[in-house]
């Protein structure tokens, strides 16, 4: 199975609750200081579509709500829209789960689609790294990371 | 301290060599990265543990199946904390030199 499709995983750990980290993850005033100036436009419920908005008003990634419970897992499809070669990949599927570990919460993001050498995958994988010690920063101290902090530049 | 534990996970060769292989391709199982070295099952399976533990590889279970995938996390907080802060291009020369003069050797 491990060659029929690529797969990217990430747990990182913050010191927050896992209502917090739900939020951070969901709302538009958390996302766009730690997500690249980026918000979401869905309303959560299953088979709602979602949308992740660049902050110059293009859908960058588009999908549908596959499964909520909050606040220990979001279902997501997600497909990109603005780079042909990697919208060209179709939908993947994105993991959110949120598992409280002593003062802190464990998340695990996993990105996965069917399709060997995924171009969107390798795209994804460039971000996820970076907008999640983001995400850790910005719970854990308040501040989020000067890289993501803003929409990069001609993208 | 999580660091202290990535460190010591980090400072072994065997293991390095395991994540290096899930490097190049994420998502393994323990039977297929047993194959290919002489480390026992059991000692595959210890040393998959102990980079559990220090979050450098997450675990996912498929039906039966259990696959290992690198967590690069760790490692960029390590590179961020104590790699970045201290770079220097003229280090970065006598590191290059290193590298291309050890090159030969590896092989």
């Amino acid at each position: 199975m491990s060659e029929a499709n690529s797969t990217f995983v990430y747990v990182i750990y913050i010191r927050t609750t896992a209502e917090k980290l739900w939020d951070a993850l969901t709302k538009p005033e958390f996302t766009r200081r730690y997500w690249c100036e980026c918000v979401q436009e869905t309303t959560w419920k299953p088979g709602s579509p979602w949308k992740l908005m660049i902050p110059d008003g293009r859908a960058g990634d588009s999908g549908e709500i596959v499964e909520t419970d909050e606040p220990r897992r979001l279902i997501l499809t997600w497909r990109n829209e603005f780079i042909p070669e990697m919208r060209a990949d179709g939908y993947s599927q994105c993991t959110f789960e949120l598992e409280p570990v002593g003062d802190s919460v464990k998340l695990s993001v996993t990105q996965t689609i069917d399709k060997p050498d995924s171009k969107l995958i390798k795209g994804v994988s460039n971000g996820w790294p970076a907008i999640l010690s983001s995400l850790k920063s910005l719970l854990e101290t308040g501040d989020a990371l000067e890289i993501t902090k803003h929409w990069p530049k001609g993208m | 301290m999580l660091a202290d534990i990535v460190f010591k996970a980090l400072a072994d060769p065997s293991r390095r060599r395991l994540l290096d292989r899930l490097f190049a391709r994420s998502g393994q199982t323990l039977k297929e990265l047993c194959s290919g070295h002489r480390m026992t099952r059991q000692a595959v399976t210890k040393h998959l543990a102990i980079l559990e533990r220090a979050n450098l590889i997450a675990v996912i279970w498929r039906g039966r199946e259990k696959l290992h995938f690198l967590n690069p996390i760790p490692i960029q907080d390590i590179a961020d904390r104590w790699i970045r802060k201290y770079e220097r291009g003229r280090l970065r020369v006598l590191t290059d030199l290193k590298s291309q003069l050890e090159r030969k050797e590896e092989r």
